[in-house]
């Protein structure tokens, strides 16, 4: 694989996990268990969505056909989106809202420590910043994870139920494939052992201090995102995100 | 409905200055206290350290207790610089 | 719903002579525009009056969310969701300022939403309308934050010392929310295509009316006004109000080459200000009383959202508690 469409695919991935993240939590306006929690989703979902205005640009620009990055964000179909199938999935309860949070988040984490050593300068500037804000991200879900796996009995069934859900989606943030292992080769992807590692660790000592129970090491794992196969859901998620500009084609301004 | 208590919370907007009261928030404890406050009254930008204190632990003075604790310092002229009066040869101190 | 038919309780106003010591010595206060503080002597309606203001203005805050919130999954572009999403957040925001500032009277926030919850509350009738097309973002920040605006300008010197602060604090953020309203619209207009401008023009058309009604009833409608002046927690009247937002708002609607719904909007020479058509009172009325477009749908989001976070509330506190526990015993 080339490195230029590697490198392509690889921004994409990074710049859709974000943005599909983003707008599944902005689905939660006016919804969260307090108002307090409606600031903090939304200020998540303003991070994400930046981040991921960020790394469209860098992927138009690197493309050069013209595209701009509400393009790439509001004119590609499902099989062109390259985001982890585990930020697609459904809202659900508070507990899987922040169970694919806290999965989500500490794969962020350790991928954006890693970019922001990156070979490629503009990448590196991109993650640096980005690591702030997730940083941010990752302290407050696993604090959420704790809160619910050692709050309530009732909190307690509903986030261990959470990550048996969500578990299946986890493979993926850990499974590097041709993409990730060429630009890590290039210096310019972290290393993805050791991704995978900080991911566990992280993770299981989290789940741990929550009193839930971790899931079997050998469990069946869902993947196909990061190659464009995704659940059925993104479908509809991308119908709703780009009704207008769909609906409107010869709009050139909003 | 919150069933989660209330904390005052305090913002020092820049090195050098005070922290500043600001209003309260809700949490269920310090930590998210905090990251609410953070959430709520920084958004621009506008704070370099931040306290939280719960609100019961707070004990103010009364409003009824003015005069005996304020109005005695009125006074006390003796304790503010201008009350010194220099010879002009002596033009800084 | 800002400082609008808020029910003070109060049928006439006391004279100087008529008050005892106290009430006296706070009116007084109010008179010299001293501000009153949380421990500050103040009498029971004043205090009931505030939490009932303070409280309305906040729930209209967090339920004025939600007509936004119905667009924010379709921005149709990364900037404008970008500018909604922190717009959004600015409101929450609000609300938590306002509520703030209710509990420094004694007031629980949790029995106010649940006043809200249970129909008892009022909040601003606007966010009883809906939101149809993308151009009511726009509307949205441009006549019904405008119209906020103009109503907590004034709010900003109310004699509550917390009231104020929150207000002053509010106006400060909010002054991008008209600009970008506005701006939505003015882009649209300006380079948009036919159907982008129709979508315009239909926003202003189901907007204008309701955004003119956020002001309140016709100052001889009123009742409570007169003890809300005098305790200055209301500064100018409804009718005040509404002529200023008409008269700085017209100028701008031409600018965008757009026209409002009521044939009897001119200028008129020897008032110095807009004349302007009767307000469908029947219609404000029928929205205050739970009759509007959205009345059910607002309401119910919002009592679901706190209803089945309940779990999720309790849980964090018995995580706490649990954690305060370890602490102590260690």
């Amino acid at each position: 694989m080339d490195q230029q469409h590697a490198l392509q695919e690889y921004l994409l991935r990074l710049g859709d996990s974000s943005m599909i993240l983003g707008q599944r939590l902005c689905e939660l306006c006016g919804k969260a268990p307090a108002v307090e929690e409606e600031m903090a989703l939304m200020n998540v979902a303003l991070d994400l969505v930046g981040q991921a205005r960020n790394w469209y640009e860098y992927a138009a620009e690197l493309e050069g056909k013209g595209r701009s990055a509400d393009d790439l964000a509001f004119r590609r179909d499902a099989h062109e989106y390259r985001n982890l199938l585990m930020v697609e999935q459904p809202n659900g309860d508070y507990a899987v809202t922040m169970a694919r949070q806290f999965f989500y988040d500490t794969w962020h984490y350790f991928t954006l420590q890693g970019l922001a050593n990156s070979a490629d300068e503009r990448i590196a500037g991109i993650a640096s910043k980005a690591l702030k804000e997730v940083t941010y991200h990752l302290r407050r879900s696993a604090e959420w994870i704790k809160r619910l796996g050692d709050g309530t009995e009732e909190s307690h069934q509903r986030m261990q139920d959470a990550v048996e859900l969500l578990w299946r989606f986890t493979g993926e943030l850990t499974t590097a494939d041709e993409v990730d292992t060429s630009l890590e080769a290039a210096g310019i992807a972290p290393n993805q052992q050791q991704l995978a590692s900080d991911w566990q660790g992280m993770v299981k000592e989290v789940l741990t201090e929550a009193t839930l129970e971790l899931q079997p090491e050998d469990a069946w794992m869902y993947m196909g995102g990061k190659q464009g196969t995704h659940t059925e859901h993104l479908g509809f998620i991308l119908a709703e995100m780009q009704f207008l500009p769909r609906a409107y084609p010869d709009a050139t301004t909003w | 409905m919150s069933e989660w208590p209330l904390f005052e919370v305090f913002v020092r907007s820049k090195h050098g200055l005070n922290h500043k009261h600001v209003g309260s928030v809700h949490a269920a404890d310090s930590r998210m206290a905090l990251e609410n406050a953070r959430d709520l009254y920084t958004r621009r930008n506008e704070g370099v350290s931040i306290w939280v204190v719960p609100s019961n632990n707070i004990t103010a003075s009364s409003p009824d207790e003015k005069e005996p604790l304020f109005d005695p310092s009125h006074d006390k002229v003796y304790r503010h610089a201008s009350f010194y009066k220099l010879p002009d040869e002596v033009n800084q101190m | 719903m800002y400082a609008q038919l808020v029910e003070t309780g109060v049928k006439r106003i006391k004279t100087l002579e008529e008050m005892s010591p106290e009430e006296r010595n706070f009116q007084e206060k109010i008179d010299a525009e001293v501000k009153i503080e949380p421990k500050n002597w103040m009498p029971e309606a004043y205090r009931k009056t505030l939490i009932r203001q303070i409280s309305q203005h906040a729930h209209s805050e967090v339920v004025g969310m939600l007509p936004e919130g119905n667009w924010v999954t379709r921005a149709p572009t990364l900037k404008r969701k970008l500018q909604l999403m922190a717009k959004i957040q600015d409101e929450a925001g609000h609300g938590l300022y306002l509520y703030s500032a209710m509990e420094t009277l004694g007031a629980s926030r949790d029995e106010e939403i649940q006043k809200l919850h249970e129909g008892k509350a009022k909040y601003s009738s606007i966010f009883n309308y809906p939101t149809l097309n993308w151009a009511d973002m726009g509307t949205v920040g441009w006549l019904v934050d405008g119209a906020a605006i103009v109503n907590q300008v004034v709010l900003q010197r109310t004699s509550y010392g917390p009231y104020s602060r929150a207000m002053i604090r509010i106006c400060k953020e909010e002054s991008f929310h008209q600009r970008q309203g506005y701006q939505i619209l003015l882009d649209l207009m300006r380079e948009g295509t036919e159907e982008q401008k129709q979508m315009v023009q239909d926003s202003i058309n189901r907007l204008w009316w309701p955004s003119l009604m956020m002001f309140g009833p016709s100052d001889d409608q009123s009742p409570n006004s007169q003890q809300s002046m005098a305790w200055k927690i209301k500064r100018k009247s409804n009718d005040e109000l509404r002529q200023m937002f008409i008269d700085q708002t017209v100028p701008q609607l031409e600018f965008l080459g757009c026209t409002a719904p009521d044939p009897d909007l001119k200028w008129n020479e020897e008032r110095g200000h807009y004349d302007f058509g009767e307000i469908d009172w029947q219609e404000f009325y029928d929205v205050l009383k739970g009759n509007g477009p959205c009345n059910r749908e607002r309401i119910e989001t919002r009592k679901k959202a706190i209803d089945e976070g309940t779990w999720v509330r309790q849980a964090a506190k018995a995580y706490a508690e649990k954690q305060q526990q370890k602490q102590q015993a260690a």
